[in-house]
Formats: C-alpha cells, structure tokens, sequence
C-alpha cells in the first residue's frame, strides 16, 4: 500500500448565509503517486474541497493531514509548499509580464536564491514544452501553452501534490490533450500525486482512482471500472459515463455477444475482433 | 431573418503595426430558422465571425447583410440598436457578465435598455426564466448568491428576455456538468424548433455538431475550408483529423473498428443506433 499523503477527516464545510453545508462530513485519504480523479455535478463540494486541501478555505468541523501534520491557519505556508492548484480560467492566474517571470513569481515569494531560481524556472519550463517561450507575453500565448506554464509555476516549486480544478475545461480538444499528456509526464517521472476536478469522463476513466460527490457527501469511491459499472445511476447524479462503456452495453442489449465490460475504446474493439474472428 | 456574409475580411488594429488579419474571403449565407453549427480550432477566426453576426464588429472589406440592413466596410452605421436586439449572443462563460443587484433586474436590463417598458420587462422575465428551467422565486435573489450553474441559465434568460429572432451560441456548455450541458443544449434547440429561432452554434463538440446543425461550417486559418451537412462533412473524417479537429464519438470508434477489422461500413455512423445496427450487420455477416 502507497504511504497517505492527505488525510481529510470528516470534514465538514459551510459558506456564509448558506443552510446547506457544501461539504458534509467527507472523509477520505490521499495516496503518494495516485492520480485522483474527483468527479460530481455542478456546486457538488468539489471545488470547495480543493479549496479546503489548499487551505483557501478551513472547514468547520474535522480535520485535514498533510503528511501527518494538521492543516491549520499556523500550517497552510508549509502545506501549500506541498500542494499546488492549476485554476480553471487561465487568464486569471498571470501575474509576470512574461513567461518566465511568471513562473519565477512562486520561487522570488518562496525565498528560493537566485541561481536556483533560473535553474527551476528553466527545468519547469522545459518539463511542460514551454521552454523556448522564456520571454514570450503570456497573454500571446494558446490556452493549452497557457495551463502548461500555469503548470510549469507550479512544480517549480516542487511540490507533492497538484490539484487541477477544471484545469482543462476552457481549452479546445488539442489543448486539453496537451495539458493532460503533460501532466501524466510528469507523474511517471518524479511521483506527483494529481488531483483532478474534472466533468470529462473520458479523462477520469484513466485515472488511478476516482471519487464521486453529490450534494456535498462522498457518493463513491473506487477505480473507474468499479465506479462506471454504476451506470444508470450516475446519469441520476448528473453525470455521465465513457463512450465506451455506453457502446460496449448498447451492443449487448442488441445481442453482440460481448462479455467483458469496457473502459476503453481499444478494449471494445478489441474484443469485437475476437469475436468477429471466431464467427 | 437572414444573415448574408460576402467576401467578408477582417484585420484587427488596421493600419498599425499591429495590423492581424482574422478574416478573408468569407461567404456564408444563414438561412432564416437553420440551425447551424461553426466549429474549427483556436485561431482559426470563430470568434471573429461570430461577431459580424450582430454587427459588434464591421468587416474591413466586404459586408454583411442582417435582416433588411447591410453592414458595408467605410461606412459609418447608425442605430445598429435594432439588429442588436434581433440578433442575441450568448458569450462564452456569459456569468461573468451578471452585474446586477437581482436576477429580475438583470434580465430585464436588455430588454429595458432597447425600449420595453418594465412591466413588458418584467413579464418578459418571468417568461425567460421558465425557459431555463428555473424557479420565479429566483427573481429577488442576488445572481452572485447562485451556483455556477444557475448563473449561466440566469445570463442565458437575460439574452432570451430580448427575444431575439437570431440566436449566436458560443461554447454555451463548457464548465458544465454533463446534465446541464444536456438540458441546455435540448433547451436551445426546442427554441429553435418551436419559435423557429435561426440558431448559430459555435462549438469544439463534435457531438452537437452532429446532432443538431442542418450545416456545419469549418473554419481554418480565417476563411471557410468548407460547408455542408453533418453527413457531408464527417463522412470525410480523415480531413477533420487533418486539420486538428476532432470528429463525434461515433466516427471515431467506427475508424478503429474497421481499421482493426479490415473493413469498411456502407455509411458513416452518426448516432449510437446507426453504429450498433452497422456493427451488427457485421458481424451477422461473419455467421453465415
């Protein structure tokens, strides 16, 4: 078993004038290299409960463990050295007049030196696709190269984990599969934990592991081949389930004898050629 | 109402160094009551048209008939307010707009601002409201009290309070859960079937290209690469794919198949139940 990076307690959460908590008594752990696909309807807690992991947010009740140390108003500086969040709107989150600058901002308020401070911003750079933009304005840029640089500003800082709330959401088809590709790079290589927001089931469907909220409770939790069995009743929750689990029942309904489930495209194909073989 | 783009360019920041041509060589024509959906990549001049529509932005050279008037490049246009009015946008993200102190009051701005009367605003609200599927007891509430997907209903039913004959849609469902994005989606287009409201969908889903537009148009690189219905246009997905763009869930996994199969179906699969009927076809014919 993986070593628990975050640790969230039966958290509960409520914003001002509102009578219906946004988080309600959620519990779950975070493991070390995992990538997390968190899923739920619009206004479900999700992006409450990223709020909440980067200490924007404190809840009113329960407890968040950052390797083993409450999250508290004394802890957040060193919790957010341990947790990076990539927003969804990427002209909302430039700060520098060029790319560069803008990836050095989270470094210059860190304290890191400055030929150390080159060096990250370089390697970030380079480790996104962005390296050859040092200089370029960031408003020039594409969506996609916009959330990479977001991107680049945040494992600069060497965090453990990183939270991307809809992080791809506003990017066309290429951009988002950009922003993505980059992100799973990055894990293979030096072990981030992802977190990611996400109503693209296709997305979560490749994910370690996923959890389902609705209406400010943990509805489910499990690995996406678990949780899309649910089917039907995750159209109940507002949400949807892959092209390929949608196909691979519609064909059993019409009698292609298929037996296996499928998450994939490839794996549906698949199994239709076996079948078409044997015929 | 028809709206006519001829030879249509478009630069930004003319005459400066800064001088970006957007647009070229655009003709398209939108028939009153069509449902057309605009897709291309970023860059490829979406937002840029989509302006012309309502007359936001004048063509450098070319024009752009609206209704009874023409928008003409070098020509100063007065009182563009009527086409405005008949001529809705939906932004992107259009609950970045909301500014008011309530919902009510924020719908009815459009409408109050081209003329109507507050009651005839107000009624008209009420109307606006239910077509999103949202409750009366809403109006007195501050639009920032709401959830995210309450407000882009909200903003939608202020362009809707207009009445507008012509509807422009651009990316309405992004940041959308799945269910919303479907209730939208059918809310725009039985407007379109039963008010016969011309709708203009600019869109990166292939999917609702494919399910609701009579005519897609692509656009790539500034100009209009090509027209046609959705069967014209994904029954060549291999020049979709070309050009960066993606083609619907159906088509894609149609090409997989028979690439692995080394067959080719008598049709390209535009819904579920085309592709299940084809595959079944298939593999019917492997029995025998």
């Amino acid at each position: 078993m993986a070593k628990k990076l975050v640790s969230l307690e039966n958290i509960v959460f409520k914003y001002e004038g509102q009578t219906r908590n946004a988080v309600d008594h959620v519990s779950f752990d975070i493991y070390e290299g995992e990538w997390l696909a968190l899923v739920g309807h619009n206004g479900s807690g999700k992006s409450t409960l990223a709020k909440l992991l980067n200490g924007l947010q404190f809840p009113q009740e329960g407890s968040i463990l950052v390797n083993g140390t409450e999250l508290t108003e004394e802890t957040v500086w060193e919790a957010r050295s341990k947790i990076g969040m990539v927003f969804q709107n990427p002209d909302n989150q430039f700060v520098g007049a060029t790319v560069q600058d803008d990836v050095a901002f989270g470094l210059e308020n860190a304290g890191i030196p400055l030929p150390e401070m080159v060096k990250r911003v370089q390697n970030a750079l380079n480790k996104v696709k962005m390296g050859s933009f040092l200089n370029q304005e960031p408003h020039h840029l594409s969506g996609g190269q916009k959330q990479r640089v977001a991107i680049a500003g945040v494992i600069a800082l060497q965090p453990d984990l990183i939270i991307l709330d809809e992080a791809t959401s506003m990017l066309d088809p290429r951009g988002r599969e950009e922003v993505l590709e980059t992100v799973r790079e990055l894990k293979e290589e030096n072990l981030l934990t992802v977190i990611s927001i996400t109503h693209d089931l296709e997305e979560a469907a490749k994910a370690d592991r996923m959890i389902v909220m609705n209406e400010g409770k943990l509805y489910r939790q499990g690995i996406p081949t678990d949780i899309f069995q649910m089917e039907g009743e995750l159209i109940e929750l507002g949400l949807d389930i892959p092209f390929s689990v949608k196909l691979s029942k519609e064909f059993k309904e019409h009698g292609i004898g298929l037996v296996k489930s499928h998450l994939t495209e490839e794996e549906l194909v698949r199994e239709l050629c076996e079948l078409h073989s044997k015929m | 109402m028809r709206i006519t783009l001829q030879d249509v360019e478009y630069r930004y920041q003319i005459n400066t160094p800064f001088e970006h041509l957007a647009l070229h060589d655009v003709n398209i024509d939108i028939e009153p009551g069509s449902y057309t959906a605009i897709i291309g990549h970023t860059g490829s001049g979406k937002s840029t048209l989509l302006q012309h529509f309502n007359a936001l932005l004048k063509p450098t050279k070319g024009s752009v008939t609206i209704g009874d008037r023409r928008i003409e490049s070098g020509r100063k246009e007065k009182e563009l307010r009527g086409i405005r009015s008949n001529v809705g946008i939906v932004f992107q993200f259009p609950e970045h707009q909301l500014f008011e102190e309530t919902v009510e009051k924020d719908i009815c701005f459009g409408p109050m601002n081209f003329g109507a009367s507050e009651k005839d605003a107000k009624d008209r609200a009420r109307k606006a409201l239910k077509q999103v599927g949202m409750a009366e007891e809403i109006l007195e509430k501050s639009p920032f009290d709401l959830s995210g997907g309450q407000m882009r209903r909200v903003a939608i039913a202020g362009v809707l309070a207009m009445e507008p004959d012509v509807l422009v849609l651009d990316e309405p469902t992004a940041g959308l859960d799945p269910r919303g994005r479907m209730e939208i989606m059918d809310m725009f287009y039985q407007l379109h079937k039963e008010r016969g409201i011309s709708t203009i969908l600019v869109t990166h889903s292939m999917e609702d290209a494919a399910r609701y537009a009579d005519e897609i148009i692509i656009m790539h690189r500034g100009t209009v690469f090509k027209k046609g219905t959705p069967l014209d246009i994904f029954s060549q997905p291999e020049q979709l794919l070309e050009l960066g763009l993606d083609v619907p869930d159906t088509v894609r996994f149609q090409l997989k198949l028979q690439k692995e199969l080394g067959i080719r179906f008598e049709r390209i699969c535009l819904s579920v139940d085309d592709l299940v009927s084809e595959v079944k076809t298939v593999m019917g014919r492997g029995n025998q």
